[in-house]
């Protein structure tokens, strides 16, 4: 399968990302600097973490205007798979592939620390190799992700099961604990009306190996490279 | 940036937009928060809620204020601020 990875200025997540598909998965992944106006051959897209643009204005509020945007979002159309991690999320908001947006942690604290994740859904291109009940262990290192929506985007999320990630404590339950940033009913990660965009905070790049302590991110590199026709 | 320095472009500017960004009341503000308590623990008294936002200038070429109120507006829906989590407001007046 043919992965592109996009690399913003002040991307920094982007080359972990491609070890992971390259060397751990096994899979063909390629940098696509964000100048770039074409996909190529590519059959699923990740937009990697970072700080973009240095997160100047907003976070993810440059990145969108990038060239390599207009083809992320025709590709996004056509129905190809799209993963945001971290600064990824924050950018697919700001460009309108998702709904809602990251702002600042409540506790104003960039948080770098693991977190457990209970999945929502099997039913994405980005879970579905997600044993049912089974809680992923990922890092997160942000300071700006805190989810936010309106109540009418909130509903319809819920109603179309788009929520795919939930934080939760190590009993699998969404306590104020458990919950990193403040994000509204500890989402961590969510999917698009359509299933085929999604994103989420944790970073499963930097969880792919057991030599970093857990492996759980691939089962999320796993489910997209399962869906691949 | 690609092919060497970026030509500086020296415009005549004769209008200035004042543009106000402020969190979205439904949005938590937990900097207007703890600015907020600062000041309350700093011993100013009868202090409500504080708000943090962004300041920003920009400067324009011509003089025509209607077709640059129309650009500030369109450009603050577009990416100076954020619909989903901010307001705006702007001044625009000549300099």
């Amino acid at each position: 399968m043919n992965f592109a990875v996009v690399q913003f200025p002040g991307s920094n997540c982007d080359q972990d990302v491609v070890h992971v598909l390259r060397n751990v998965l096994g899979h063909s992944a390629r940098l696509l600097w964000h100048k770039e106006q074409s996909l190529g051959d590519a059959e699923a897209v990740v937009v990697p973490g970072g700080f973009s643009f240095g997160d100047y204005l907003r976070t993810g509020a440059i990145a969108r205007f990038s060239p390599v945007m207009q083809a992320v979002r025709s590709f996004a159309a056509q129905g190809g798979p799209v993963l945001g991690i971290c600064n990824g999320f924050q950018i697919l908001c700001e460009a309108g592939l998702l709904p809602g947006a990251l702002v600042r942690n409540r506790s104003l604290q960039f948080r770098c620390e693991p977190v457990f994740l209970k999945t929502a859904t099997a039913d994405s291109p980005f879970t579905n190799r997600i044993p049912a009940g089974k809680l992923l262990r990922l890092p997160i290192a942000h300071g700006e992700g805190c989810y936010f929506a309106d109540d009418e985007t909130l509903a319809r999320l819920r109603a179309n099961n788009q929520i795919l990630w939930h934080y939760v404590n190590a009993e699998g339950e969404p306590t104020p604990g458990s919950n990193p940033n403040g994000s509204l009913e500890n989402i961590a990660g969510i999917c698009n009306d359509a299933r085929n965009v999604a994103a989420l905070m944790p970073h499963p790049e930097r969880a792919s190996e057991p030599i970093l302590g857990c492996a759980d991110g691939r089962l999320l590199f796993e489910s997209m490279i399962c869906k691949c026709p | 940036m690609a092919g060497g320095a970026r030509q500086e472009t020296k415009l005549h500017c004769w209008m200035k937009a004042k543009i106000v960004i402020t969190p979205k009341k439904a949005v938590v503000d937990p900097q207007g928060k703890t600015v907020q308590n600062a000041l309350a623990q700093m011993g100013y008294a009868g202090i409500g809620a504080v708000h943090v936002g962004k300041y920003l200038e920009v400067e324009l070429a011509g003089t025509d204020l209607e077709a640059a109120r129309r650009q500030i507006d369109d450009a603050c829906h577009r990416l100076l601020s954020n619909p989903v989590i901010e307001d705006y407001r702007f001044d625009l007046e000549p300099t």
